[in-house]
């Protein structure tokens, strides 16, 4: 899959209600997907997916694109959770990834989102 | 404050009649005074020359366009940097200055007063907020009128005094000059891709013509009072051939002077001082238009000499920058601003075997050496667009000397110098001269009666360049002049020395100067009103938001006048 | 209880930053917004939920409340000490703060960039080749009859952009949506789109391509293929006819260019298409610019040092190579040894890589709201929020500047950015011997 990340109005909205807010959470931690695709990796909405590329993985919710997103391309809005997937490779342009990573998305049902908190300690744990 | 003497230099003060005497000049609290106590600071002039600091009328310093370029242009900051030290920030050049370079730059070449001659109304803040960021020297911009819709929509209707009270409005909000005009009617055509050719054509939409813009502005500047007159760049910047516009243009206003003033001041006249029908054929006007001013007093104009160098065009008129990016095939900025004006930036590099290149350099010197009265001509490169202003002591040597003009001609385009008045021109500028075209004259035409002069009471802006008149031949020793122009022995600010042998020594915040012109309560109420209704249809800007406080200028300096009506 | 109503505030979120919203204010406090989009509606009702008030300080692995002075003390300490600082953030907050960020970044010898290098960075190394044909705000709005978004959603990211300044907005030669076409661009069917007249759905990383297509068809050629992008080469033609036959377009692009494959070279060859476009017709283009003030710290870089973001100043002049002076690349190579964060959170912004770096260095922020980065700061100063508790100047996206005004009184005791960084700018001073 495609993985691309982008601005959406609920991350924007939550993001002004506080970066550490059940709002933000919601709407930052999620991964949206064609519902065809959605079948065929037998995924439904609103359970747990991992996204995984060759920086890292990410556990977000599943949800309907409710903006139509071609077959085989994934959108996550911009934050800490699609970050965490996506890679720093700049080509020496100064700007990273964001946009067209080669992903795999798998179903999740056990495992938990993190929250911010918890993905910041991931961050600050690891060695160089 | 500091008092202080500047002893015993040779003093070129023109417009108190000074000639290259040797006087002493007394400063007390940044102003020039008749005498100072023992006690006070002494700096040693003799042998030297002292005149007062440079007043430049039109350079592109500051604002959104100059801004544009100088993101446009990495390229042009690349090899000439500044380093930051205790006392002077960092910076770059090299046709496009950082802001704090640009102040420091000045002031080495013992200038201490500059005007960025075009800034858009609706980006004027901008334009201020890069101005407080120019050390020492003490500034002031030029609003955009002519192709704003409001200016149009009152001279249509011959509505003289409203659009006055429309220019004060502005020129209020935007902390404004002069009333700055390019290509009138001209770039509101070319915010539809279109052009006008002449003062005739009428403007789409806004059925005026260029010519009832300079007009209906020339006359409501009359009724402001305003210490300068409009300023103003011409139609048909490019058209080959565009002498004939230039001379209409001052031709346009001339029954509107009822007295010996000046009523218009047309900028960089060697841009639009050609003749030709084709690239290839375009000759020298300036005799045309030399013989045009010498002959009429109600006209000032300021050169725009090219030097040959790889610089940067910018300017409001949008139409003919499009024009020059066709034609040169350089990166291109455009930059048009609702309901008023436009701007554009191309790259250039003039040529000395470029025989259009070098005919524009013909011009410029041709319109100094041919028009007499140095108190009406101006010398300017219309930085960066014909030069950066650093090049200016190698313009002045031009003026100075015959034999520094046959050496740069030398290496023209042989086409171009036979084609040229300027090889058989003989005449050569004194110190005197020069004093007036780069600072008397300038001063007294923007109408800052405490500048451009070392009378009691001026400013105590001076230069001090080392160099002894007595001692060297200024059409031989050209080069001497030159180099001690290059690098002020002394400038000094308000009474305080900020360069001291070509180094920057102190970076004292200079003045904004800014007009408020006021008319009667009423006309100015019933705009405001026309205004209210107009600008939520017109600008995408709350009116209220539109207007700057003059508490956003680092350092306020406002001019009242009371207008005529 | 006195209700007082402030008029025309400007908001202060993304870079349409209208103008006209009317806050109500009871008893200091924000009670209702006008005029604003959802977005700025919760920012002005929200802004004062999650705040810190005090600074904090790390010892021994934990936050510490400080006193301001020995925070300032301690981060000019830091930055003074350090090799090759990197000051960053910028975007969201007044021209006066960047001003001071500049000659702080001078006087520690760091490097300087703002949010631009993650965002329409390529935009600037496009307008540095090509340049950029474009125009203020106020003109789409008048003169427009053609309106293209190319990989911008502003009904997520800029929501009252199609209303006040475009397709949707009232002018003196066009009257709403009437006689104007809009078309979007993008690789999904987003929101935008579903008001357009045309909606292209581009394959994923192949906008060079279609605006190289489009130059083709533009220019009266023939395309030679079939399908290209993902689109056919029918539909290609009849979007370079309507291009090339409208009397004044405009095409508005965000960083679905910027930040696919290609990066800056698909902002070359946008800004190209249009330039060709002005030998048949009007067109402009414009970069959607995402924040209030990332125009303005673009600005204020360029104008003090010549250029407009990742301005490295150590060897004490200004220097700039994108690829090598930018944030993300200093940080994936771990040259910097600190770093200073100005109202912006890039332990949540940038990929996972680059922020590993990034907390792996003493970090000073200063920000009115807790945030990621600044829960992994050495030092974090909480700050006075531009637009609502404090005044500056901002530029729109267009590079309008807009004077902010205060709308309520701060927190007790917070300091406002241009005061934090210039008490550390002070205390630098001293520390290098000034």
């Amino acid at each position: 899959m495609k993985l691309i990340s982008g601005r959406s109005l609920g991350q924007a909205r939550g993001k002004v209600s506080g970066k550490f807010s059940e709002d933000y959470f919601r709407n930052a931690a999620v991964c949206e997907l064609d519902p065809e695709d959605l079948k065929v990796l037998g995924i439904s909405p609103n359970e747990n997916v991992k996204i995984t590329t060759d920086t890292g993985s990410v556990v977000v919710r599943a949800a309907t694109a409710s903006q139509r997103v071609q077959r085989g391309v994934a959108f996550m809005p911009y934050g800490p959770w699609a970050n965490a997937v996506l890679s720093s490779e700049t080509y020496g342009t100064g700007m990273p990834s964001f946009k067209g990573v080669e992903a795999e998305i798998t179903p999740a049902h056990t495992e938990k989102i993190l929250n911010l908190r918890s993905l910041i300690e991931q961050i600050t744990k690891s060695q160089r | 404050m500091n008092e202080l003497i500047v002893k015993n230099g040779i003093v070129f003060d023109p417009l108190n009649g000074i000639d290259g005497e040797a006087l002493d000049i007394c400063i007390k609290d940044g102003k020039v005074v008749e005498s100072v106590a023992s006690s006070a600071e002494v700096i040693d002039a003799s042998g030297m020359i002292v005149m007062p600091g440079g007043v430049d009328i039109h350079s592109h310093i500051a604002g959104s366009k100059v801004n544009a370029g100088r993101i446009l242009r990495p390229e042009d900051h690349v090899k000439d940097v500044e380093s930051h030290t205790p006392i002077t920030r960092a910076g770059t050049g090299h046709s496009i200055p950082s802001t704090f370079t640009t102040g420091y730059r000045y002031a080495k070449l013992g200038y201490t007063t500059v005007f960025e001659p075009a800034t858009p109304l609706l980006k004027t803040r901008h334009t201020h907020e890069e101005l407080d960021d120019t050390p020492i020297v003490d500034k002031g911009c030029f609003p955009l009128f002519g192709n704003d819709w409001h200016t149009m929509e009152y001279l249509k209707q011959d509505r003289i005094e409203e659009c006055a009270a429309y220019i004060a409005w502005m020129l209020r909000a935007t902390k404004g000059y002069a009333v700055k005009i390019v290509n009138p009617g001209g770039v509101e055509a070319w915010r539809w891709g279109r052009s006008l050719i002449g003062l005739e054509d009428p403007v789409p939409n806004f059925d005026i013509t260029p010519r009832q813009i300079l007009r209906g502005l020339c006359k409501a500047n009359q009724l402001l009072n305003l210490p300068h007159t409009i300023h103003v760049h011409t139609n048909d910047l490019a058209q080959i051939g565009n002498y004939e516009t230039t001379i209409k243009t001052m031709e346009a206003v001339r029954d509107l002077a009822n007295d010996t003033k000046p009523v218009i001041h047309v900028t960089h006249v060697q841009f639009t001082g050609r003749t030709g029908s084709a690239w290839h054929n375009v000759g020298s006007g300036a005799p045309e238009i030399a013989d045009y001013v010498n002959k009429h007093g109600h006209v000032t104009v300021d050169l725009g000499q090219i030097i040959f160098m790889d610089t940067t065009t910018m300017t409001a008129d949008g139409g003919f920058q499009y024009m020059l990016y066709q034609l040169t095939k350089n990166k291109w900025m455009n930059a048009d601003v609702e309901v008023e004006t436009g701007a554009g930036v191309v790259p250039y590099t003039y040529r000395r075997s470029n025989y259009v290149n070098a005919i524009q350099w013909g011009i410029g010197l041709e319109l100094a050496l041919l028009i007499r009265d140095p108190w009406r001509v101006f010398m300017t490169t219309d930085h960066p667009n014909g030069g950066d202003f650093t090049k200016y002591p190698k313009i002045i040597s031009w003026l100075m000397s015959k034999k520094a003009r046959e050496r740069s001609m030398k290496k023209i385009n042989k086409t171009a110098k036979r084609k040229l008045d300027l090889p058989g021109l003989d005449r050569e500028y004194s110190f005197s001269e020069i004093a007036i075209v780069t600072r008397a004259g300038t001063a007294k035409a923007l109408g800052l009666d405490q500048k451009g002069h070392l009378g009691v009471g001026a400013d105590a802006d001076l230069a001090v360049y080392n160099i002894d008149p007595r001692k060297i031949d200024s059409s031989n020793d050209y080069i001497k002049v030159r180099r001690a122009l290059k690098k002020a022995a002394f400038t000094i600010k308000d009474g305080k020395t900020v360069v001291k042998d070509g180094e920057i020594v102190a970076t004292p915040l200079g003045r904004t100067f800014w007009v408020n012109s006021t008319m009667s309560d009423s006309i100015t109420h019933d705009v405001e009103s026309d205004l209210r209704k107009t600008f939520d249809d017109y600008y995408t800007v709350q009116m209220d938001n539109y207007a700057m406080d003059d508490r956003e200028l680092a350092r306020s300096h406002r001019i009242d006048i009371k207008a005529r009506v | 209880m006195t209700d007082t109503i402030v008029r025309n505030v400007v908001c202060t979120f993304c870079g349409a930053t209208c103008d006209d919203l009317e806050v109500t204010v009871e008893n200091g406090k924000v009670r209702q917004v006008r005029s604003g989009c959802s977005t700025s509606l919760n920012k002005f009702l929200n802004y004062n939920r999650e705040r810190h008030l005090t600074p904090l300080i790390r010892k021994n692995g934990e936050y510490e409340e400080a006193t301001y002075e020995e925070a300032v003390r301690r981060s000019a300490e830091i930055l003074a000490k350090a090799r090759y600082p990197i000051l960053y953030g910028w975007s969201s907050t007044s021209c006066e703060a960047i001003r001071v960020g500049v000659e702080l970044t001078e006087w520690v010898g760091g490097v300087m960039d703002n949010t631009t290098t993650v965002c329409h960075g390529p935009t600037m190394l496009g307008v540095h080749d090509i340049g950029e044909v474009s125009s203020s705000l106020g003109e789409v709005r008048q003169r427009a009859d053609l309106v293209i978004y190319w990989g911008s959603n502003p009904v997520h990211s800029h929501p009252h952009h199609v209303t006040r300044y475009t397709a949707m907005s009232k002018g003196r030669f066009h009257d709403g949506r009437k006689g104007r076409t809009l078309i979007v661009v993008d690789v999904r069917k987003t929101d935008t789109a579903k008001l357009a007249d045309h909606f292209i759905q581009i394959a994923p990383n192949s906008d060079y391509e279609l605006l190289c297509a489009l130059r083709v068809a533009a220019r009266g050629d023939e395309l030679e293929q079939e399908e290209i992008a993902g689109v056919s080469a029918e539909k290609i033609e009849e979007l370079a006819d309507l291009m090339v036959s409208c009397e004044f377009g405009v095409i508005f692009f965000g960083v679905g260019l910027t930040m696919s494959l290609g990066r800056h070279r698909n902002i070359d060859a946008a800004l190209s298409l249009v330039r060709d476009l002005n030998s048949r017709t009007k067109f402009l283009i414009m970069p959607m610019r995402g924040w209030y003030n990332v125009d303005g710290a673009d600005q204020v870089l360029a104008w003090t040092t010549g250029y407009p973001y990742a301005v490295d100043l150590s060897h004490g002049y200004p220097r700039y190579n994108p690829g090598d002076t930018t944030v993300i690349d200093i940080l994936q190579r771990g040259d910097c040894d600190a770093a200073l964060v100005v109202a912006s959170d890039p332990i949540s912004n940038f990929p996972l890589e680059t922020a590993k770096r990034l907390a792996q260095i003493p970090v000073i922020t200063i920000d009115p709201h807790p945030s990621a980065t600044s829960i992994v700061s050495e030092i974090a100063f909480p700050s006075t929020i531009v637009g609502i508790e404090t005044g500056g100047v901002i530029y729109r996206m267009d590079g309008v500047a807009l004077m902010l005004k205060p709308v309520v009184p701060p927190p007790p005791g917070i300091r406002s950015d241009v005061e934090v960084l210039s008490d550390i700018l002070a205390q630098v001073k001293k520390l290098k011997g000034s």
